[in-house]
């Protein structure tokens, strides 16, 4: 019999380091074929969090987000934070690293009602998470966040959506989502945008969640436990909707099980 | 405790000082007195705050305006006034209310009353060798909804209180409230609990009396409120000479 | 808490006795802060108005008792809608002017079609001077910012401290014993009432009277103006004034005839 090879012989991880990818070890190392692999690995991370949409009208800006909970013991995960009266977020990927630059840009918009009496205009808190960003993808040894977010806010020019991603980018939309399934949410999106410009906020929240109920696998459902809305608008200031307060909304959906009481399958006491 | 004590000393001006000695610039002296005053009363169920609108430029003779409000709510439903330095007190309440935000953010509720209290003194104490040149008055509930009211010197030492009375006119209106409120200095007591009305019509009845004899307060009263309701604010004249 | 402030007192035309001749210097490598103001422009006005707000100061930037610079121009626009009138120390007006241009400049490239209004130009000056007293090293001015903002008058006041007050009308230097009362009752409850021409001729008549009782104060004066159009600030111009000799003016204090 042949002995065992040790594994100090390295043959293994030299094949392993061959054959799979030479270019993604560092933030610092281009490929070939002109990408950074690390960065879109991070994009990839934004892709396990759970789905988040956000659509806006002329008045107002909202966010949906799906939460999950580890299990049955566990609560769900906080998804939507508030920044300021004006502004407010949707998380999807790595939560601490949400909670990092929400804190930061807690921190920005705190600095302008003290220094100017202002609250702070949108478009300013999501380039200065995005050059934060970007600052990670530059510098050897760093890693890039593992969170995409969806921002809403309302400023003297009105409502905003914007999307920021790990890799720094950031853009204004009519309607986005981000997360796991996303793009279902997204093909909704696309097939209504043109009528949420006039929308009333019943009517925007009510979109909102048939976006997000299409994210869904085959055999769950939304309920008042699994999601939350942010609202954001003229005379209001940004609000996080859960629980009991979002039957409301849920009642709006038309087709399908609305998921009231006990009949969803994530529903605490089926088991 | 009087105020000035904390301050670094200043040589006043006389002929003396002014034609002895080579003449030298003073130093540059970091505070001024814009004066005003002040006061807060708790209630069973109640906290009633008032204070005048005028700001002075202290020493000088001069109204810089007759209204600068020095009273603030609080976003807890606290309410907040200081009479002294405006500069001070500006900044002590932006810092306030700085403090209050991220404690909103963190535990998803309003900051009690009592526990405000305790944050103002830190803060004032926080500059104890440089202090804010501010008398602050807190008023509020309590956890249990009673009417509180906190009174501070201005580096950071505080105490529940019945009445309290500060800044310009405050020597003239605390006897005033002692003998009213606290019934101190009272013959034939009569110890039924203040109403709210009784206890704004004494409110102003103080103001008024103040404004007769302190030159630093005037223009205005502004009266707040407290009660489980929320807080509510009433404007009244007082003499503007 | 009494330090002199007293007008009529010897040293009424200087409260901080900053004649540059006696001034302190640094010594044994200390680094000394500004303690003392050197050249000095002495009263500025600021009253609201039907249209908006405006302001008015002298041109002159004294140096002790020397009228070292006569044309000093005072009053600065920041932005579209709002403008400033110094009295105070050159220099640090010269460096604030600097530094407000440079904050414009940084939000002007931002490119969001966010402006600063007058509100918040005046918060950042408030920070900024109660910043620099905080650190003992005072920017030695005192500002009066005027504005129109959405349909929205205002005036506020901030000094060396980082005091901050607003009123429908403001004055600094001996302006605020010799004109202040004039403008208050002028302008006092009449806020909406007072027309252009009315405000013109009251800011006229109070530097007319600081030029006949405030020796650092001369006859060449500016005003600005700011309204839904915009900042609008006069090249310097005179007052009508009367030096002649005393004997036929009649009216005049408690002579009656």
């Amino acid at each position: 019999m042949k002995s065992i090879t040790p594994p100090s012989n390295n043959k293994g991880l030299y094949i392993g380091v061959l054959f799979r990818n030479q270019y993604d070890n560092d933030i610092c190392t281009w490929s070939p074929q002109g990408r950074i692999h690390q960065i879109e690995y991070a994009l990839e991370a934004v892709k396990q969090g759970s789905a988040a949409v956000g659509l806006r009208s002329k008045t107002h800006a909202i966010l949906l987000v799906l939460k999950r909970s580890s299990g049955d013991l566990s609560s769900y995960q906080k998804k939507i934070i508030k920044i300021d009266d004006h502004i407010g977020i949707a998380i999807a990927g790595l939560t601490s690293d949400a909670r990092v630059l929400s804190n930061f840009m807690r921190t920005q918009a705190m600095r302008s009602k003290m220094l100017f009496n202002r609250p702070l205009p949108v478009y300013r808190i999501v380039s200065a998470i995005g050059d934060k960003a970007q600052t990670n993808t530059q510098h050897y040894g760093g890693r890039p966040y593992g969170v995409g977010l969806l921002i809403v806010g309302y400023d003297e020019k009105g409502p905003h959506l914007y999307e920021f991603a790990p890799s720094g980018n950031f853009f204004e939309y009519y309607a986005m989502s981000i997360g796991a399934r996303s793009q279902s949410a997204k093909t909704y999106l696309e097939k209504h945008y043109e009528s949420f410009a006039d929308a009333t906020l019943d009517e925007l929240v009510r979109h909102g969640l048939h976006a997000l109920r299409d994210t869904l696998q085959q055999d769950k459902e939304i309920d008042t436990q699994n999601c939350s809305v942010g609202v954001v608008g003229e005379d209001q200031k940004f609000e996080t909707i859960e629980g009991d307060r979002l039957q409301r909304y849920l009642d709006l959906l038309d087709g399908g099980d609305t998921g009231q009481g006990g009949e969803t399958v994530e529903s605490m006491d089926t088991e | 405790m009087d105020m000035n004590s904390f301050l670094p000393i200043q040589v006043p001006w006389t002929p003396q000082t002014a034609t002895s000695a080579p003449k030298q610039a003073p130093s540059f002296f970091p505070y001024a007195d814009n004066a005003g005053t002040v006061a807060a009363i708790s209630g069973t169920d109640f906290a009633v705050l008032a204070a005048d609108t005028r700001q002075s430029a202290g020493g000088n003779y001069l109204i810089n305006t007759r209204y600068q409000p020095k009273m603030f709510k609080l976003s807890n439903g606290s309410v907040f006034g200081t009479s002294g330095f405006y500069g001070d007190a500006t900044t002590f309440l932006n810092r306030i209310n700085q403090r209050l935000e991220w404690y909103r953010h963190a535990h998803d509720k309003e900051m009690s009353t009592p526990a405000l209290a305790q944050l103002i003194s830190i803060l004032l104490y926080s500059r104890r060798f440089f202090p804010y040149y501010v008398r602050v008055l807190l008023g509020g509930l309590d956890l249990e909804g009673r009417g509180v009211v906190y009174g501070y010197d201005s580096i950071g030492s505080y105490e529940a209180c019945l009445s309290r009375a500060v800044g310009s006119g405050g020597k003239m209106i605390q006897p005033f409230l002692d003998n009213q409120i606290e019934r101190k200095t009272q013959t034939g007591i009569l110890r039924a609990p203040l109403t709210l009305d009784k206890t704004k019509t004494i409110m102003r009845d103080a103001f008024t009396s103040a404004a007769e004899r302190d030159i630093y307060t005037g223009d205005y009263v502004e009266i707040f409120t407290i009660t489980a309701q929320g807080v509510n604010v009433e404007k009244f004249d007082l003499r503007k000479d | 808490m009494e330090w002199n402030f007293d007008p009529f007192s010897n040293n009424s035309f200087n409260h901080y006795g900053n004649n540059p001749i006696n001034a302190s210097h640094s010594a044994g490598g200390i680094i000394q802060r500004t303690q003392s103001p050197k050249v000095w422009g002495g009263t500025t006005l600021g009253v609201v108005y039907q249209d908006g707000v405006m302001l008015a100061a002298d041109t002159l930037g004294s140096w002790g008792q020397l009228a070292r610079y006569r044309k000093e121009e005072r009053l600065y626009p920041v932005g579209n809608f709002t403008a400033i009138a110094y009295a105070g120390d050159m220099s640090d007006f010269q460096y604030t002017k600097h530094m407000l241009d440079s904050l414009m400049i940084k939000e002007y490239y931002i490119n969001d079609d966010h402006v600063l209004s007058t509100p918040h130009v005046y918060e950042y000056l408030s920070r900024v001077m109660y910043h620099r007293r905080t650190k003992m090293d005072p920017l030695w001015n005192t500002f009066i910012v005027g504005g129109y903002n959405n349909g929205e008058r205002f005036l506020g006041y901030v000094d060396l401290l980082g005091t901050t007050y607003q009123s429908s009308a403001i004055s600094t230097g001996l302006g605020a014993y010799y004109a202040q009362p004039i403008l208050r009752k002028a302008v006092e409850g009449r806020e909406g009432l007072l027309t252009e021409a009315e405000a013109i001729e009251l800011l006229n008549s109070c530097m007319r009277v600081l030029f006949y009782r405030d020796c650092k104060v001369i006859n060449s004066i500016q005003r600005a103006k700011v309204t839904a159009a915009g900042v609008e600030i006069t090249e310097p111009y005179s007052v009508s004034s009367e030096w002649g000799f005393g004997e036929g003016v009649r009216g005049f204090g408690s002579q009656k005839q």
